[in-house]
């Protein structure tokens, strides 16, 4: 009996560890697949290179710095106001209905499809305020979708803050304002950055939210103005990878290898603080 | 309190004051993008009529608006996926909270972010190079574009979402439970079936719905890898045919149509449908949520 249940337990725990490296394994498989097909397309010509004969040959420069624009363009959108809201969340407000609408309002946020907010940015920002399709109108609808993983990774990071700062700050003389900035800020500051690189990198990779607000099919040159069109990285994948035939392989790849990079690396960073973060703090 | 009031400057009450309208903001956005399908979606009844709308036929340039084989597309595409994702992030979820060393544990973690860190656009790239082909030639049928490429896909992109929620949940079982269990004899693997499991289920389903909500809104995998035919489907053959899902139906056509058009509304329709679907999932979701607090902030990084 006693070893049946030790076989059990075997053979469960068996089945649970080779699911979780069949789960594991294909990540690493594309990743290292993209990598090695799309390598052989990376130099300097194709990282600086503007696309000729139909994007069938030359680089992705202006997508390159499409996406460089836009998404410094989420970040002025994204962060004063995910942080802010994170400030009033964890600092000011307290558990009434209001923050807890607040909240309801944040998941629902996150859980929106990335296309509706496409739609919805098409609505308001291109044709309503009419700002055209443009990097304006596409910072501020990728801004908004990157809005819920900014407020509540800022707010778990200021309320990691221990309470016993504030009190001290507050019986020194410290105003409520004062202890937030000078205080609980300071120390929170790598988790916030942790958040903000985060919410980037999803907006960096997203395709749907600039499909009609900012994204261009091909633009041989780089954008002038805020309501200039743009390329885009993530579009620019995809356009090359359904809408032009006789595409060559190596091209995709390397475009695509160049995004995951590009994304991963954000992720990497934010990782790197996080891990850092937490071997120096003293509390 | 007037003592406070009177310290704090007046620079101080512009910061305060903006600080909150901040917070107020994701309430106003919610509801400014929900007037704004409304408002754009109005017109759609006017001017196409409820039988066209709920009918088999999808075919905009003839102006046949049915909008049935796009909401089953979505359903066939979404469940399969739930189907498949369940049990492997379930199971994963037991080997990172349960089983797993911690160097095993430091190790998996990472990489699950990392598939949550993938732009939708490079999965469905490599899906259509590799796995639809794959697909096809294993199963021997006409094209590997099929709605259960578009599932196999959307159930590894959910997964993230799966694991780290349930993963949260089985956290939350007090460790009590299961000195509790192994005090009583269990072997460990019946104390995370008979014990952990069970209680955790609310957290689970909680998983599970999430995973759910965020397939349904998937939008370019699914377009690259489904093979986009608006047809029924009515049988289980049709997991090996092309379907068409309501967010590849958007983003492929509202780049083409023109402003005002019926069919322009009506794709405000389709996206207006799904905003509801997704918003009652994770309503649903959030109230489970609020009773576990602790949880609230991982379901959404």
């Amino acid at each position: 009996m006693k070893l049946s249940r030790q076989l059990q337990q075997q053979l469960a725990f068996g089945v649970i560890t080779l699911i979780a490296a069949l789960v594991v394994l294909p990540i690493l498989l594309i990743v290292v697949y993209i990598a090695v097909q799309g390598a052989g397309a990376i130099n300097w010509e194709f990282l600086t290179g503007f696309p000729h004969d139909g994007m069938k040959e030359g680089g992705i420069f202006p997508a390159l710095v499409g996406t460089l624009w836009l998404t410094l363009g989420t970040a002025l959108v994204a962060v004063p106001i995910g942080v802010g809201a994170a400030i009033y969340l964890s600092e000011y407000a307290g558990d009434t209905w209001l923050t807890r609408a607040i909240r309801v309002a944040i998941i629902n946020l996150a859980g929106i499809p990335s296309v509706v907010y496409g739609l919805f940015g098409l609505g308001l920002f291109v044709l309503f305020l009419r700002f055209g399709t443009s990097i304006l109108a596409g910072s501020l609808t990728l801004g908004i979708m990157t809005l819920p993983v900014i407020i509540s990774t800022a707010e778990e990071a200021l309320r990691a803050v221990p309470q016993s700062f504030r009190i001290v700050s507050i019986s020194l003389g410290g105003s409520r304002w004062q202890t937030i900035w000078r205080v609980v800020l300071p120390q929170a500051l790598p988790g916030i950055i942790t958040g903000v690189i985060l919410g980037l990198e999803r907006a960096a990779g997203e395709t749907a939210p600039i499909l009609f607000t900012v994204a261009a099919f091909f633009l041989p040159r780089l954008p002038h103005s805020l309501f200039d069109q743009t390329m885009a990285l993530p579009y620019h994948l995809f356009v090359i990878s359904t809408q032009v035939p006789g595409m060559p392989v190596r091209i995709q790849f390397g475009t695509a290898l160049v995004l995951m990079a590009f994304v991963l690396s954000m992720n990497l960073t934010a990782s790197l603080i996080r891990r850092r973060y937490r071997r120096q703090r003293f509390w | 309190m007037k003592r406070i009031a009177t310290l704090t400057s007046w620079h101080e009450v512009v910061i305060e004051r903006a600080i909150q309208t901040a917070g107020l903001s994701a309430i106003a956005l919610v509801v400014l993008i929900f007037l704004f399908l409304i408002r754009e979606s109005v017109p759609a009844f006017q001017q196409v009529s409820l039988t066209t709308l709920f009918a088999t036929r999808w075919y905009p340039i003839e102006s046949y608006f049915g909008v049935l084989p796009l909401i089953l597309g979505s359903l066939m595409v979404t469940l399969g996926a739930a189907v498949v994702a369940l049990p492997l992030g379930l199971a994963t979820a037991i080997f990172i909270g349960e089983i797993a060393p911690r160097w095993g544990r430091e190790l998996l973690k990472p990489f699950v972010e990392v598939l949550a860190g993938i732009p939708s656009v490079v999965l469905g790239f490599f899906g259509m190079i590799v796995i639809a082909p794959l697909i096809r030639a294993t199963l021997n049928i006409p094209t590997g574009l099929t709605a259960l490429t578009g599932a196999l896909l959307l159930a590894w992109m959910a997964l993230p979402t799966i694991v780290s929620v349930a993963e949260d949940a089985l956290d939350a079982v007090p460790q009590t439970y299961r000195d509790a269990g192994l005090a009583l004899g269990l072997t460990r693997w019946q104390v995370i079936w008979k014990i952990v499991l069970p209680a955790a289920r609310t957290g689970i389903l909680t998983a599970l719905m999430l995973g759910v909500g965020r397939a349904i809104g998937e939008t370019m995998t699914v377009m690259m890898v489904t093979g986009n035919a608006a047809r029924m489907p009515l049988s289980l053959q049709s997991f090996f045919m092309p379907v068409r899902t309501m967010t590849a139906t958007i983003a492929a056509e509202m780049g083409e149509v023109a402003q005002g058009s019926a069919h322009y509304h009506v794709l405000f329709t389709v996206g207006l449908t799904l905003f509801l679907i997704t918003f009652i999932v994770n309503l649903t979701a959030a109230l489970v949520v609020f009773r576990q607090v602790k949880r609230a902030e991982r379901v959404l990084s």
